[in-house]
């Protein structure tokens, strides 16, 4: 007996293949059967009303903390990929900075086969660049992209080797994976805990300066253009970052990007006040970053939006600025916020939402999904574009709290999260 | 507790936070009490039933001192919490800290911590009244206070006064404190020090920068001088402490040149042959000591109006009614 579920009437937007308009969509057997105008819904189907509703191919977060193991009281892999269900995400991406690190198959087998437990987002892991993350030598990279691992990073740190990065830009090409770096010169900010700027030198808080993380961008770079390797930068939130990477596709260096929906969102005047729950890394910058960031996303320098979900325990951001950890919670409020602050804005349109949501993050990091053609996975998010919603911590799957956007008022959410043909979300 | 006074709030966290008129009140207020200081007996009971904690979460020597003097003469009870290294080394959070003051039923926390922005954390979350005595880089509002009364003392209303404040801004609470008083009160304020310690920004803080100490002492009505923490020198923010001397230095030879008689301050404690030289600390210029002194009546006086007691009636407190 087959399971049949019929997405009736709905706006489908699938930019893999040049689709805004009604549609039904049949799923069977977590396979996307057929999509078109007036199917007929088999008898047996499931049938949901997706009538002013928008489908999607299922949204894809390439860059999530689930923190386990060995931070289970921030988040477990079953809360974060509830989380990410919730937050309308069919597949998140895991950054191996647990503790212990992922850095071996063992560890990559122990992510996915609580991801498939947990049954709901697909939880795909990242391994590491180095072992332990120490920065000194390569992880355990075949045997980790053998386990599943779909790419290598030290992400949460840099890679301050350039060497080692070398190695690795040049290693991780056998395997086809995209080596994520989070761009950061330590000797330039180990010392700050906020954008350096005119808001760290008022609030007497050290500052991490724009240059901090451009200077690993030119870097690697200039790496991936020596090797042929692919590198892929983490939350990118300079407009020298920007720029740098823009000119470097158009000479046709091998590079991705993400851009995360508070650099997007949110500038370094969030911190006032010493709010902890603005405190992330890269920090917060200055609204010509964001509107550079914004640009980006745009025209596709930055390929994709990735959450940087991060989440931490309320009593450890409960605390004097430098003392709290960086990072905010991000799944839940991803869609929403883009939706409102990014689609709302005119920044970009609708159909680009979902391709840098669902389909450049499938594309860079070579996963299933990211389309709604007849054969793929039947990973679909359908929301309600004009739904009024408050941001709400207290409501969240995940484990943890540490939002600076609570009580916002958002237009849009997810409705149904369909993973696998299976109903993982109902909003 | 007393009902808060609505001119000041419930705390003092910083400079930033309050109005010319408030900063003068708090001035005018301190006048009566430095009295108290000279008197053979040196207590009134303003504050007599009142619980003080003095809250160091970092070494210090004179500011806990001049504030214990300043609750002392105000008849406060007071208890005295040092520890260095941070709360969170020591295993309890600042939060668990402050809750447990606050179980005790004080009045007042007078806190001084290692890292910015700690005093308007514990303001928020305990009924106490919290005084900052020094949060990181950030502040240091009663240092602030003390400087802009001294400078006050002897050079009248702060009003188109040049201000210079020379040395390691990039890293000091007091440099902050005074760059907010002074420019609300409306002198003009100028830093000077080696760009490796100077804020970025430092023209939207409204600061004029000099770069030659001989530029500043040109242009200036006072010096305000930082100390030089030695740590600056090791990790590499400055080559030498001799090279700095030469450099930044505030000699007597340098204040020769000066078109005009300058005032010159320093919050202390002082690295003589740093970053002044022996015979400016100690010469006709300066006003360093008046300092301290004024340092125990402005906190007497900041006290005072956070415990509730009216700028007006600050006369008669002194002569022996309560606040």
């Amino acid at each position: 007996m087959s399971e049949k579920t019929f997405l009736k009437g709905g706006r489908v937007v699938d930019p893999s293949q040049n689709l805004d308009g009604t549609r039904d969509v049949l799923l069977i057997d977590g396979v996307i059967a057929s999509l078109g105008t007036k199917l007929s819904a088999p008898e047996d189907a499931r049938v949901i009303d997706c009538a002013g509703l928008v489908v999607t191919p299922g949204l894809i977060d390439v860059h999530v903390h689930l923190r386990e193991p060995g931070g289970e009281h921030k988040e477990t892999i079953a809360t974060g990929a509830e989380a990410a269900a919730a937050g309308g995400f069919t597949a998140v991406c895991a950054m191996p900075n647990t503790d212990p690190p992922i850095d071996n198959p063992a560890a990559v087998g122990y992510l996915l086969s609580r991801g498939r437990a947990a049954g709901f987002a697909r939880v795909y892991p990242v391994g590491c660049i180095s072992a332990g993350r120490a920065g000194q030598r390569l992880a355990l990279i075949g045997e980790m992209v053998d386990a599943g691992a779909v790419a290598i990073t030290d992400d949460g740190s840099p890679v301050m080797d350039s060497g080692l990065m070398r190695l690795a830009l040049e290693y991780s090409q056998t395997f086809g994976i995209p080596v994520a770096d989070h761009p950061e010169d330590l000797g330039l900010s180990a010392s700050g805990h906020m954008n350096e700027g005119i808001v760290s030198a008022r609030l007497g808080l050290g500052g991490k300066p724009n240059a901090s993380e451009d200077i690993h961008i030119v870097r690697d770079l200039l790496l991936a253009e020596l090797t042929g390797g692919h590198i892929h930068f983490q939350h990118v939130s300079t407009r020298f970052g920007v720029e740098s990477i823009r000119q470097a596709k158009l000479r046709g260096v091998r590079v991705t990007a993400e851009g995360s929906p508070h650099h997007l969102i949110l500038t370094h005047e969030a911190v006032e006040g010493y709010r902890t729950e603005a405190k992330m890394n890269p920090p917060l910058r200055t609204q010509e970053d964001v509107d550079a960031v914004r640009a980006g996303v745009a025209d596709g320098t930055l390929d994709t939006i990735a959450t940087d979900h991060a989440p931490h325990h309320y009593d450890e951001k409960e605390a004097a600025f430098a003392d709290a950890p960086n990072g905010i919670v991000g799944l839940e409020t991803a869609l929403g916020l883009i939706l409102t602050r990014v689609v709302g804005e005119g920044v970009i349109d609708l159909s680009t939402m979902v391709d840098r949501m669902s389909c450049q993050p499938a594309r860079v990091f070579s996963l299933p999904g990211g389309t709604l053609t007849e054969g793929g996975p039947a990973d679909v998010t359908v929301f309600d574009p004009a739904a009024k919603w408050k941001v709400d911590s207290a409501r969240f799957k995940s484990k943890s709290r540490n939002t600076p956007f609570e009580g916002w008022e958002l237009t849009g959410r997810p409705k149904w999260t369909i993973v696998g043909g299976r109903i993982v979300w109902e909003g | 507790m007393s009902e808060p006074a609505p001119w000041l709030g419930k705390d003092l966290i910083g400079l930033e936070d309050l109005t010319a008129e408030q900063i003068l009140t708090i001035l005018d207020t301190a006048e009566p009490f430095k009295e108290i200081s000279e008197r053979r007996i040196k207590k009134v009971p303003v504050l007599r039933g009142k619980t003080i904690v003095n809250l160091f979460f970092e070494a210090s020597t004179r500011t806990r001192i001049s504030f214990e003097f300043a609750e002392k003469r105000l008849s406060a009870d007071t208890v005295n919490i040092s520890s260095t290294g941070s709360s969170v080394t020591k295993g309890e959070t600042l939060v668990d800290t402050a809750r447990n003051l606050e179980a005790m039923r004080i009045d007042m926390v007078v806190i001084r911590h290692a890292a910015s922005g700690a005093a308007r954390f514990l303001a928020e979350r305990i009924p106490s009244s919290v005084v900052n005595a020094g949060d990181g880089w950030h502040e240091h509002p009663t240092q602030g206070l003390l400087d802009l009364l001294t400078i006050r003392d002897h050079r009248g209303p702060l009003k188109g006064l040049k201000v210079c404040i020379v040395g390691d801004i990039l890293h000091s609470r007091v440099a902050r404190s005074n760059i907010y008083g002074l420019r609300t009160l409306g002198a003009e304020v100028a830093i000077c020090g080696p760009r490796t310690l100077l804020p970025p920004a430092p023209h939207e803080m409204g600061c004029i920068v000099f770069r030659h100490i001989e530029e500043a002492i040109e242009w200036a009505d006072v010096l305000n001088v930082l100390r030089l923490q030695l740590e600056r020198m090791q990790n590499g923010f400055v080559p030498s402490l001799r090279e700095y001397n030469r450099i930044w230095g505030v000699s007597s030879r340098r204040l020769e040149a000066a078109p005009r008689d300058i005032l010159v301050l320093h919050p202390g404690p002082m690295n003589r042959g740093v970053e002044i030289d022996s015979d400016v600390a100690d010469g006709p210029h300066s006003v360093i000591l008046n300092q301290v002194t004024n340092g125990v009546a402005v906190r007497m006086a900041v006290l005072y109006l956070l415990a509730g007691g009216r700028p007006e009636t600050a006369e008669a407190a002194k002569q022996g009614a309560e606040a």
